[in-house]
């Protein structure tokens, strides 16, 4: 009998069980590498110019005889610098200038699943799942990303801009379910990291759309962030006119614009905000405005 | 440990303790043996009622040793008294007290990872059971090796352990030595409640010497940490985390140290095995026979588990003087060239340039015709790198009675230092080297010449920062080193104080100079010693309490053949030679030999040797025999036959006895005590078997003074390929796939 039940109890198991897999792996890449065309170790890497200086600058941070406590910092570095990723070459120079065995460096960089090993997408979206937000659906998120991309996990799309993997707690249960997204797309001066709160799987898409167009995080975030209709409805139009590609060069000054809108979250001075915004637009830039 | 140990230990103490527990605190008992404590004062303290306590010994015969007596404290291990030195640890004390903890990672010639949590033990006052292999002892403290909260600790670790152990024990080859094994039949629970799938790991590819299985690994890091600090080379680590961790180079690597097939040994489970033995024998069903190596001039402690009349595989054995417990790749697995190109039959070289195999009668009649036909300074003899001291002795006396002297050991060159034993040996001792504090190599590579003496200098430049000056070509070191010059002009700068080196060299306490045996082969040897001995003397490394001036040696048998006094009449005696007797000996160049000379070559391997020979006579490897070896630091050992010899071999000296009864003139013992007698008149340190002679005096101080100076010829390697040395190892199918995979060109 008893048997029997724990026989039964280890099918129901069996059947809950949703990968073979023994463990889940929030890293994108195995704990070996394979070389590959972009990604082994013959392949030259060096920081660039004013890298060298934010290098120097990290290395000054610790003694000199405990070099090797950068290895996280330039690692970080190099990452932002190679558009989210570490090709083994990276590591290889950042064993360099630590003065470490390089594996050494490999041991960090396996360890720490923020350390992408392969390719990433410029944007890089991380689906938070810890229990309070797998209960709140983070999995449906991470599907709906999945299927709006067409790609799976840790898979990079074709254009190049979008790949979705997993993260542990983000720290903001209270407002689960939650993503980050990581900004590679301009290198390490523009290197950012946004969280998105409250999300669900429309909202998500939303984000993925507002980030392939207007590639511009601070606005597509402002808008899921903003708290009353009338900033959301505003924002969405600020982010219809900053979405071309050719004003680019008004684009700072409109989001300055609208960090000022959010100071001010009454409608009414929204709504004088608003026209402003039109009448300067206008003037601004007359032929997006009628398009 | 074995299994029945462990079990029959559980259940005595269990016994023991049940009898003796009302008087568990009174009773103290001395464990150590060191004369420090044994002095009237220390006795007066102990004086011990004699203990109601069942006494208990030390774990492996542990001794304690007190740096200083003053800082000696005192723990209670299972309610026994134990006095230890400050700063041991727990599991420590624990092995002073006679209490083998479990263990897995830790390992007592490797830092401490205190990452397996199978030594957990119970202290009192302590909220939880502590990882005994990282906590320091404190005085006073009360250590529990058996409640029942450490033998649940351990029956949890183990669980945890077994988990993702994949029980595959029926086709590991670590089964029957495993440690886990062990451990979990005596630690260890009847089931487990893991249900889920068992992770599973790649293997990975670390050359032709270390056979992975790494779904078997328990993640002890003994490998990582023996590559890292014993091997020198960082290649292994520990990549990933959680239970997606694994051990790993990361980045496809073969693992290019010499002494890689240490980690075989030091792995607790069978995740690493030996790819050679793989699937070959199960470790109870060999024979070991304990034994020295002689691939090097080492002498590394080794034990061959033979199987019938196979080698089957071959394992270090504990010397702290020589090998540690480390033996080199080499060493390890040169065994398979003692199956290939073996001489069975004594054979003749006919008319036809054909070898024929004959009978021994005639055979060493044929050898006996021809050794009188020739004048007596006509004869040479040569015995090769693994020629054992008696066989020279008997080879020897023979020539002798022939009328010759004209012999040698390849490798000592035209005109040895055998004056004197110092000026041949490693004077400091090879665990002396520990001591000193710069080292400056003189064309010596030690890590291909020498791997066990290179591990010990590696081991001194991690513990203490010792300067190593090298002059030689460029070599690859392990350790942190400084260039200094590739020829004798450089040793001449240092000889006159101009060398920026020399203040590090002068300001040492225990300098120690190591000159590497290549430059025996050199003309200008005689002057280039002369230069060297001139900076021991400038740096003082020649004292009464130290002798730093050292001599690598690169063979087996060079240390006794030197002492046995086997050195060449004449410098050019290969060209005006009509009999030459190789014994064993392969790398003597005998091209400039007339071509109407008659060659005998005694030997076990069909090597280089056999291309000029008239008449072969085999010989028993050292395997297969019983002889004497002096290693580089002048100790001699013995080896033990371990599985009977092939074909009609025959040991050499055995040889050479019956030659010369043939020939008429015969020798004046038969049998090996006989011999050992004869040496004794000669070199009587070669009886002193597992004792290090030192050299009486040094040759620094008496030596005649040499008038001409180095040539400015660079100093050569002398080892080009460290898989390769001898004949057995140029047999072995294992070292041509090192020698092909791993050597760096």
């Amino acid at each position: 009998m008893l048997a029997r039940a724990s026989q039964r109890l280890l099918e129901i198991r069996q059947a809950f069980r949703q990968l073979p897999q023994a463990s889940r792996s929030f890293s994108t890449a195995l704990n070996y590498h394979i070389d590959s065309p972009d990604n082994n170790p013959d392949l030259p890497w060096e920081f660039t110019d004013a890298n060298k200086e934010k290098v120097k600058e990290i290395i000054s941070h610790y003694p000199s005889n405990y070099k090797q406590s950068a290895v996280i910092p330039l690692l970080d570095l190099a990452q932002q610098q190679h558009g989210g990723w570490l090709p083994v070459s990276a590591m290889d120079h950042v064993a360099k200038i630590i003065e470490v065995a390089p594996i050494r460096v490999y041991e960090v960089a396996t360890f720490y699943s923020m350390f992408n090993r392969t390719k990433v997408g410029k944007y890089h979206l991380l689906v938070c799942g810890t229990t309070p937000c797998m209960i709140r659906g983070s999995r449906e998120i991470e599907d709906a990303l999945l299927k709006h991309l067409g790609v799976k996990r840790n898979e990079v799309t074709k254009d190049g801009l979008f790949s979705v993997g997993e993260m542990e707690c983000m720290g903001c249960c209270v407002n689960a379910p939650m993503i980050t997204v990581a900004d590679y797309s301009n290198g390490s001066e523009g290197y950012t990291y946004n969280y998105y709160e409250d999300v669900t799987p429309k909202r998500v898409v939303e984000i993925v759309e507002a980030l392939r167009r207007g590639r511009n995080h601070r606005v597509a975030h402002k808008i899921h962030n903003a708290s009353t209709q009338d900033q959301k409805e505003f924002f969405a139009e600020l982010f219809i006119i900053t979405s071309g590609d050719n004003v680019i060069a008004t684009k700072f000054d409109l989001e300055n614009l609208a960090l000022q809108i959010l100071g001010a979250p009454r409608s009414p001075q929204i709504i004088a905000y608003r026209e402003r915004l039109h009448t300067g637009m206008q003037l601004l830039l007359p032929e997006i405005w009628a398009s | 440990m074995g299994l029945g140990q462990l079990a029959s230990r559980a259940l005595l103490r269990s016994t023991r303790l049940a009898a003796s527990k009302p008087h568990r605190l009174l009773d103290r008992r001395a464990v150590v043996s060191t004369p420090e404590l044994h002095n009237s004062e220390a006795a007066a303290v102990e004086a011990p009622p004699e203990p109601d306590l069942p006494k208990r010994t030390p774990v492996a015969g542990a001794r304690v040793h007190f740096p200083n007596p003053d800082d000696a404290i005192e723990v209670f291990v299972d309610g026994y008294p134990v006095k230890i030195p400050k700063g041991m640890t727990v599991l420590q004390a624990c092995e002073v007290a006679g209490v083998d903890i479990p263990r897995f990672c830790y390992h007592d010639r490797l830092s401490i990872a205190g990452n397996c949590r199978m030594c957990l033990v119970e202290v009192e006052k302590s909220p939880k059971p502590v990882a005994s292999c990282a906590m320091p002892a404190l005085p006073g403290m009360k250590i529990k090796t058996d409640t029942p909260l450490a033998k649940k600790a351990r029956e949890g670790v183990m669980e945890f352990l077994l988990m993702n152990h994949p029980l595959d024990c029926p086709i590991c080859d670590q089964g029957g030595e495993c440690d886990l094994q062990d451990q979990s039949m005596a630690f260890g629970s009847d089931r487990g409640r893991f249900t889920e799938m068992k992770r599973s790991v790649v293997d990975k590819n670390l050359g032709p010497l270390v056979k992975t299985v790494m779904t078997r690994c328990i993640q002890c890091t003994r490998c990582v940490r023996f590559s890292t600090e014993i091997a020198g080379v960082q290649d292994l680590g520990m990549l990933g985390r959680g239970s997606g961790e694994e051990i790993g180079t990361y980045v496809e690597k073969l693992m290019t140290s010499e002494l890689s097939g240490n980690v075989i040994d030091i792995c607790p489970v069978g995740a690493l095995t030996s790819k050679p033995f793989a699937f070959k024998a199960r470790n109870w069903e060999l024979k070991g026979t304990e034994s020295i190596d002689v691939t090097d001039a080492v002498g590394s402690n080794i034990r061959i588990d033979s199987r019938g009349p196979e080698v089957m595989r071959i394992l270090p054995r504990l010397n702290e003087d020589i090998n540690e417990e480390w033996i080199s790749d080499k060493t390890r697995f040169f065994y398979d060239g003692l199956k290939r190109q073996r001489l069975n039959d004594p054979m003749i070289r006919g008319a036809d340039g054909r070898f024929k195999a004959v009978s021994w009668r005639d055979a060493l009649a044929v050898v006996a015709e021809v050794i009188h036909q020739v004048r007596p300074q006509e004869i040479v003899g040569v015995s090769g790198k693994l020629s054992d001291a008696e066989s020279m002795m008997a080879l020897k006396d023979f020539l002798n009675k022939m009328g010759s002297n004209n012999i040698w050991c390849e490798g000592n060159g035209p005109s040895p230092n055998a004056d004197l034993r110092s000026g041949y040996i490693m004077n400091t001792s090879i665990s002396g080297l520990e001591k000193a504090d710069v080292f400056l190599l003189v064309g010596t590579q030690p890590r291909v010449e020498a791997a066990m003496v290179n591990a010990r200098i590696r081991k001194t430049v991690r513990a203490t920062n010792a300067k190593v000056g090298y002059v030689g070509p460029s070599a690859n070191f392990n350790y942190d080193h400084e260039h200094l010059g590739i020829g004798p002009e450089t040793l001449t700068e240092l000889a006159e104080g101009r060398h920026p080196f020399y203040s590090a060299l002068s300001n040492a306490k225990n300098p120690a100079i190591i000159i590497g045996a290549g430059i025996f082969g050199r003309k200008d040897k005689d002057a280039i010693f002369s230069v060297i001995e001139t900076i021991a003397k400038k740096i003082n490394a020649v004292r009464p309490d130290w002798n730093g001036l050292n001599v690598l040696l690169l063979n087996a048998a060079q240390a006794a053949a030197l002492d046995l006094g086997l050195v060449p009449e004449s410098e050019k005696s290969i060209e005006s030679a009509k009999f030459i007797y190789l014994m064993g000996a392969d790398d003597q160049n005998v091209d400039k030999l007339p071509d109407d000379a008659f060659v005998v070559y005694q030997g076990h391997h069909g090597d280089r040797g056999v291309y000029r020979a008239n008449v072969i006579l085999p010989a028993s490897a050292f395997t297969e025999k019983e002889g004497t070896y002096a290693n580089t630091e002048g100790c001699a050992q013995t080896t033990v036959p371990a599985v009977p010899t092939v074909g009609d071999a025959r040991d050499d000296w055995k040889i050479i006895r019956a030659l010369s009864e043939v020939a008429g003139v015969p020798l004046p013992y038969d049998t090996l005590s006989g011999i050992r007698s004869r040496i004794s008149t000669v070199a009587p340190n070669l009886l002193h078997v597992d004792e290090r002679e030192a050299a009486a005096f040094s040759s620094a101080f008496l030596r005649p003074e040499v008038k001409d100076k180095p040539d400015k010829a660079p100093f050569e390697t002398a080892v080009d390929n460290f898989y390769m040395t001898d004949s057995i190892t140029r047999a072995s199918k294992i070292m041509a796939q090192c020698s092909a995979l791993l050597s760096k060109k």
